[in-house]
């Protein structure tokens, strides 16, 4: 088992695939600014980190799943995703509580689908394997058995799926103490790979519009019920639109990802909020 | 129930909707004894906040009786009278640990949609717009909430409703930008706006140590407030030429130690630059009026701090940056950190240091509501804070 504790500079990606990543980061970057639109800027910032990637030859997700493909690179043992396809996440976000407890609360898998959203369920078959279940829309399911491949107590969780899973992937959590006694820093990278034809679309439409948005709801979540001990919430509150004489139909949660709309409605005097691109 | 429900600007209406129920844990059901409009609900009033939703029930400023709790909630029972402050807090995370109770961590269920704007998310509120969580307010004759085993104050002695409401928001809040201005022995302290807010910081400036209080308005009732309740001096910006000369000459040409502006987003001016705001809104290039924060900034003394409980909610222009600079202010502002005052200042209550009596114009039963936002909202004669009963 093998940890890179300095990793910042650390080159892991080969180089053919560093100029392939400054060729392909640059036309994402460039497709992205010119869309001019929220999806646009997100896709020209994702543009820029394969920039960076390319350009500094250091990749943070072969990091945490441990792959390298410098080319006197070690560790290609661990990789568990066909280089160089897939959808790469990370996102961090800091818990007010002990390490200990936060990594207790994370390595009890069965806990996941409490704050992960579209994860039905995790069903922990031994120490290291795990059956994983997505529910999609239509009723349909996304199934997979994942192993642990790595794992440092109170530090680091790090899996991948074995082999005929529906859709491959793989992730890690690191967890470090934040300073100052501000509690514990959950890192988390996930890397997955739709495959083509029905179940590959119905992954792509469960997490294809703004998969980075989702892990940050699913990590704050995850804060609000190791904080708070529960979600907030206002789903079942009464309101004007339950009055008995207004009938009109609505959306259920108009404000879940959509700031323009609302502020359309009622920011009679918005001076172009930067965020509209 | 009876509900004050926002339509739309200058829409407001009373609905029946259905009651509300224990969605969580540490949920509590409140049975409204009083509730209150409060200046930040004309924000709402006149559409300047972003994300409110039509049939949204409104209020912020309210106290009752707890007729049901959660599971989860050990310090309230059935019975209990409590006070509401006005921001939702989880009392676990970062900030509420550290008293910063409004800019809690968990509370908010859009915390997405305020990161959107504003980078971070700050705590929920009641009944101020999806932005700050969507919660159902308490202009109402019940209201659900959250985490109740933190924020609510209980009251058990003789006092009345009148007499405590005010801890649910105006109160800490002018007490928060009185405290805000750091006042040492001598300050002059400035504040512009003698709505509740002001009048209020006002009498808490005197509380933490002010030598002189003036208080700046144009509506003659409010200053007659600020004169005879709050001990300030006053300044008529429509009579004086020149409001920031008339404070140099007033402060023997220092300027005032600290200015608090508890006007916010809707300020109005006779100045060259309030018309410029006004007209920059209306064609909605400018989200917020800062005419009296320009001023503020513009007055205040050369190290003299800038208190800020005015809310604002979007992009401002013209913004005296450079002065600021040059003179060397801190600017403190916010939301209010509701509870870490109401304890202490439902003491002052009870020592009868602090009387917040005097700004209640009106009594009407909640059916009014609609008469008294417009009547609140236009400055009409003898409005100047409306108290509702809801049942």
């Amino acid at each position: 088992m093998q940890v890179i504790t300095h990793p910042r500079h650390a080159t892991n990606v080969g180089k053919a695939e560093r100029i392939a990543s400054i060729i392909g980061g640059s036309a994402l970057a460039l497709a992205g600014l010119r869309k001019r639109t929220p999806g646009g800027i997100a896709l020209a910032a994702l543009g820029a980190a394969v920039i960076e990637r390319g350009a500094t030859g250091h990749c943070r997700m072969y990091e945490a799943l441990g792959i390298d493909t410098a080319e006197k690179g070690q560790g290609a043992e661990t990789t568990s995703l066909p280089y160089p396809v897939g959808i790469r996440l990370d996102r961090a976000i800091t818990v007010s509580r002990q390490r200990q407890e936060v990594y207790r609360f994370w390595r009890d898998l069965q806990n996941l689908p409490r704050f992960m959203k579209h994860l039905e369920s995790v069903q922990v078959l031994d120490e290291r394997r795990s059956h994983w279940v997505v529910s999609a829309p239509a009723g349909r399911k996304v199934e997979w058995d994942a192993v642990i491949h790595n794992e440092i107590e109170n530090e680091l969780l790090a899996w991948r799926s074995l082999e005929n899973a529906d859709v491959d992937n793989a992730g890690s959590v690191r967890f470090s103490d934040a300073p100052g006694g501000r509690g514990t820093e959950v890192r988390v990278e996930l890397q997955y790979n739709p495959p083509a034809g029905i179940i590959g679309a119905v992954f792509a439409k469960l997490f294809g519009e703004e998969p980075t948005q989702q892990i940050e709801e699913d990590l704050r979540r995850f804060k609000q019920i190791m904080e708070a001990g529960e979600i907030p919430t206002t789903a079942g509150q009464p309101s004007g639109r339950d009055a008995k004489d207004e009938g009109t139909s609505r959306r259920t949660n108009p404000h879940e990802d959509d700031v323009q709309y609302a502020s359309e409605l009622s920011f009679p005097a918005s001076d172009s909020p930067s965020w509209r691109g | 129930m009876k509900a004050v429900c926002w339509y739309g600007a200058h829409d407001v209406r009373v609905e029946n909707v259905p009651e509300p129920k224990i969605l969580s844990p540490r949920d509590a059901i409140v049975k409204i004894s009083l509730t209150a409009i409060c200046g930040s609900d004309l924000h709402l009033y006149n559409g300047y906040i972003p994300t409110m939703e039509k049939g949204d029930i409104l209020g912020h400023e309210f106290m009752g009786e707890v007729v049901e709790v959660g599971t989860d909630v050990r310090s309230l029972k059935k019975g209990d009278r409590v006070v509401v402050p006005f921001t939702i807090c989880c009392g676990r995370c970062f900030y509420c640990q550290r008293q910063l109770w409004s800019l809690c961590d968990n509370s908010n269920p859009n915390a997405n949609l305020a990161e959107k704007l504003y980078g971070f998310s700050g705590a929920g509120l009641f009944g101020y717009s999806h932005l700050y969580g969507g919660f159902a307010g308490g202009q109402a004759e019940y209201a659900r909430v959250p985490f109740a085993d933190v924020g609510p104050l209980k009251i058990t002695d003789g006092l009345s409703d009148e007499q405590v409401l005010f801890l649910s928001d105006i109160l800490p809040t002018g007490f928060m930008a009185a405290e805000n201005c750091n006042i040492m022995p001598g300050d002059t302290v400035a504040v512009w706006g003698c709505g509740p807010v002001g009048l209020l910081a006002q009498k808490s400036a005197w509380l933490l140590g002010a030598e002189r209080v003036i208080a700046i308005d144009d509506v003659q009732e409010r200053l007659n407030l600020a004169r005879q309740h709050c001990q300030a001096e006053t300044v008529d910006f429509s009579r004086v030429g020149d409001v920031i000369e008339t404070l140099k000459e007033l402060t023997g040409g220092r300027g005032p130690d600290a200015c608090i502006d508890a006007v916010g987003m809707e300020a109005h001016g006779t100045a060259i630059d309030a018309l410029y705001d006004r007209a920059k809104q209306a064609v909605h290039l400018e989200t917020d009026r800062p005419h009296v924060l320009r001023q503020a900034i513009q007055a205040c003394r050369k190290g003299g701090t800038v208190s800020i409980p005015g809310v604002y909610g979007g992009w401002i222009d013209k913004v005296p940056m450079g002065a600021a600079f040059a003179k060397g202010l801190t600017l403190k502002m916010g939301q209010t950190h509701a509870p870490r005052y109401m304890r202490p200042l439902l003491e002052r209550i009870q020592r009868a240091e602090l009387d917040t009596g005097f700004l209640i114009s009106h009594r009407i039963p909640i059916e009014q509501a609609p008469t008294a936002y417009k009547q609140f909202n236009d400055k009409a004669e003898g409005w100047t804070k409306v108290v509702l009963n809801p049942s």
